[in-house]
């Protein structure tokens, strides 16, 4: 027996008055909504998606896009999603992937947490008329200075190691060549050049059109190797081996062959058309006493002159696993949370596995701290950070910086509509389109993530100020500037933070 | 030609002696000895060059990884993951390797004269006229050449019979090919590994390498040149493509 079609997701109607016949709506459309049939436009709202490019691109805004209203009897525990999914996979017997990040209604933990803000006692500080610090460096810190004096001359004596230098906490985290395409890539390359912080490439090799920008970029290292050879490693301004990702913690990457069209297979070093397989684990770690071998080896490789991060998903035991990294001379341990996003991931793991970015900071730094190594790593902190107050609460629970993913691609036009794993993306993002991918005019769209870098360094050093601070180091791990709002004592012991009114 | 650069690496640490290599090979040494090497990793971390750099002892894990263009030759066994992403040249190891040999190597050769352990060849690639190619003249673990997606794994088994006898063999694989003298039993094969054929042309295309491994090795090509091997290629450029439904 046929388990027939689920109802649709959105229903698209266009009011026939203000219409122009522009057919806009048509040539944007890239899941085939709309065509014309004797002049008319006919609509096919079961292919909508809800990216709202048809909406954004209407002249006279005739377009009207609707969230269907549950039809089924409604249940509690039974959703409509849940029902669904069912249906979906007794259909299948497959995977259901899903794009963007977890889609389920966790409460988040950053919208209760308040910050602190002076009043009376000790003064706010105008960041319009005293510096505020937000330079940041990311890498080992010596735990102590020592000099030698020359003849009144002083020479500093302990040898440093190499840090990256950011101009703002807000970095722009690893989106590959592949997963999106080269102009959503070109942008964000030239955005943080243009605001002087860092991108990463990915999985997926480095086109040469971002070899301008190599010095902002943070080049990755995964599983399957791909793009990686020695030219590789030296054109990063540093170097990430990923280990985990928030959106799919362990569980390795995979592009689908149809996305590895030519230019793609050139960046990545794989044939045409092959699929590009980074699964789970690095074949060469199976311990932390691997992953230090893999941590010098890519030192050694670049004559011990980048930093080398390691990024893992915020999991159960995350504080544990970061003072291993910490100890395996890595400069930087990348923490990504559930939160995360992602082109694809199957969506049982998108929306079940690891733990919130929030809770993953604090137990991490908090653990480094109790073991006197906080100086001997970075902590770079990303998977759903939607705002400055995130990023000022993130730095306040003990990140250094943090990467931003999501946010840049909704910068670049996304609206989260959740298929990117189709590689239709009508904004032209996370697709290897021709016709699609000219969509996106790199200029613009740098300047679009560039502002949205700049608005938000500008929003952190008020909030900086408001609290009297004026260097970024005073608020990082500075748990006394935030406050717990309706949060249970397990959750406050954990980030170490008091409750609102204490 | 030029004296070659002859460093007794007792004690030495890693880092000063790769400096030392790529040094000399950047000022134009074309052959460098290593005596008394024990242990020490990454020896020709990432070197480019055509040098060739003779190792006598263990070195450890890690030979060759990121090495694009030279020859190392070692008189002894090897760590694990030699030629672990490596570009070009190649290693030609007179002794047993450890686990991981090959991982995700992209270009040239791996000449192993015993046995591999686990893992060899894993993710193993190719690229236009870059072909890497790991042949190992003992035996070898389990889950050779797995996620596969290129190049070629020669296991001649000298030695052994049968000259696989490991399960896992090109779990995953999307690419290249495994060439395993003799019999490989059914069960041995990993998901979406499937046996073919071996016919004359692949015996013609695979002489060369053949040839040149037992020229290596000193070891009389002959008997290789006149048997039967398996031939285990992907069962699809796209093992993973049916697993998924869309959300
Ligand atoms: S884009 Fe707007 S005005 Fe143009 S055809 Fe579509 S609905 Fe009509
Ligand atoms: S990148 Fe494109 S496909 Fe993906 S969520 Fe954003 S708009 Fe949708």
């Amino acid at each position: 027996m046929s388990l027939g079609s689920v109802p649709l997701k959105y229903k698209i109607s266009i009011d026939r008055d203000q219409c122009m016949k522009c057919m806009r709506c048509v040539d944007n459309c890239s899941y085939g909504v709309y065509r014309i049939e004797d002049d008319r436009i006919i609509i096919d709202s079961r292919k909508c998606t809800a990216c709202h490019r048809c909406i954004s691109m209407c002249p006279r805004d005739a377009i009207m896009l609707k969230e269907r209203p549950v039809d089924y009897r409604s249940h509690p525990l039974w959703t409509v999603e849940a029902r669904e999914d069912v249906i979906n996979q007794a259909r299948t017997g497959k995977i259901i992937l899903a794009g963007m990040g977890n889609a389920v209604d966790y409460p988040i933990i950053f919208d209760r947490l308040v910050l602190d803000a002076c009043q009376v006692t000790n003064p706010s500080i105008d960041p319009l008329r005293e510096p505020m610090e937000l330079r940041t460096y990311i890498g080992k810190k010596p735990s102590k200075l020592e000099f030698t004096k020359n003849n009144g001359d002083i020479e500093l004596t302990t040898k440093l190691t190499p840090n990256l230098k950011l101009d703002t906490p807000i970095m722009v985290g690893h989106m590959s060549y592949g997963a999106i395409s080269l102009p959503a890539q070109l942008s964000i390359a030239k955005a943080v050049a243009k605001t002087g912080t860092f991108m990463g490439t990915g999985e997926g090799g480095m086109h040469e059109a971002i070899y301008p920008y190599q010095d902002h970029s943070i080049v990755q290292i995964a599983s399957g190797r791909f793009g990686v050879d020695i030219d590789y490693l030296e054109r990063g301004a540093a170097i990430e081996i990923k280990v985990g990702q928030g959106a799919k913690p362990g569980i390795g990457g995979h592009l689908p062959g149809e996305k590895v069209c030519a230019d793609v297979s050139c960046t990545r070093m794989i044939p045409l058309g092959s699929d590009a397989i980074s699964p789970a684990p690095h074949h060469d770690i199976y311990s932390i006493e691997d992953l230090a071998q893999l941590v010098r080896s890519l030192k050694e490789a670049t004559d011990w002159e980048k930093p080398v991060f390691v990024k893992i998903a915020a999991v159960h035991n995350v504080a544990a696993i970061a003072a291993g990294i910490a100890r395996s001379d890595a400069d930087a341990v990348v923490i990504d949370g559930f939160k995360g996003g992602t082109g694809a991931a199957p969506k049982v793991f998108r929306d079940n596995v690891g733990i919130p970015i929030e809770a993953a900071i604090a137990a991490v730094d908090q653990k480094l701290n109790d073991q006197g190594i906080r100086n001997e790593v970075s902590i770079i902190a990303s998977g759903g950070i939607r705002n400055s107050g995130d990023l000022a609460k993130s730095i306040a629970l003990g990140a250094d910086a943090i990467y931003i993913g999501t946010a840049a691609l909704i910068a670049l036009g996304c609206r989260v509509c959740g298929n990117c794993y189709r590689g239709l993306c009508p904004w032209g993002i996370a697709t290897q389109k021709p016709e699609l991918v000219e969509r996106i005019d790199p200029e613009v769209g740098a300047q679009n993530v560039a502002n949205l870098i700049h608005g938000w360094t500008l929003e952190l050093s008020e909030l900086m100020g408001a609290a009297g601070l004026n260097s970024i180091e005073s608020l990082r791990g500075n748990r006394e500037r935030l406050r717990g709002y309706m949060l249970d004592q397990g959750l406050l012991d954990v980030l170490k933070v008091e409750s609102v009114g204490a | 030609m030029a004296e070659p650069l002859v460093i007794d690496v007792k004690g030495m640490h890693y880092t000063p002696l790769n400096r030392m290599i790529r040094e000399a090979v950047a000022s134009g040494v074309k052959e460098i000895v290593l005596n008394n090497v024990l242990g020490q990793r990454f020896i020709g971390n990432g070197v480019r060059g055509d040098s060739k750099i003779i190792i006598n002892g263990v070195p450890g894990g890690d030979l060759g990884m990121f090495m694009s263009g030279p020859e190392c030759e070692v008189f002894g066994n090897a760590e694990h993951a030699p030629g672990n992403t490596m570009d070009r040249g190649s290693l030609v190891i007179h002794g047993n390797a450890g686990d991981a040999v090959a991982h995700s190597m992209r270009g040239g050769k791996v000449f192993v004269e015993g046995n591999i352990g686990y893992r060899g060849g894993i993710h193993m690639k190719e690229y236009e006229d870059k072909r890497p190619i790991l042949a190992v003249g003992g035996t070898t673990h389990a889950f050779l050449g797995e996620y596969m997606a290129g190049g070629l794994i020669l296991v001649l088994g000298i030695g052994h019979e049968p000259a696989v006898e490991d399960r896992g063999i090109g779990s995953g694989i999307h690419g290249g090919e495994i060439v395993i003298r003799g019999e490989v039993s059914d069960e041995l094969l990993g998901v979406g590994a499937k046996k073919v054929d071996f016919t004359e042309d692949d015996l013609k295309r695979l002489t060369p390498v053949i040839e040149e491994f037992c020229g290596r090795f000193d070891i009389d090509p002959t008997p290789f040149l006149n048997t039967n091997y398996s031939r285990i290629v992907p069962a699809s450029a796209r093992p993973f493509a049916g697993k998924y439904t869309w959300e």
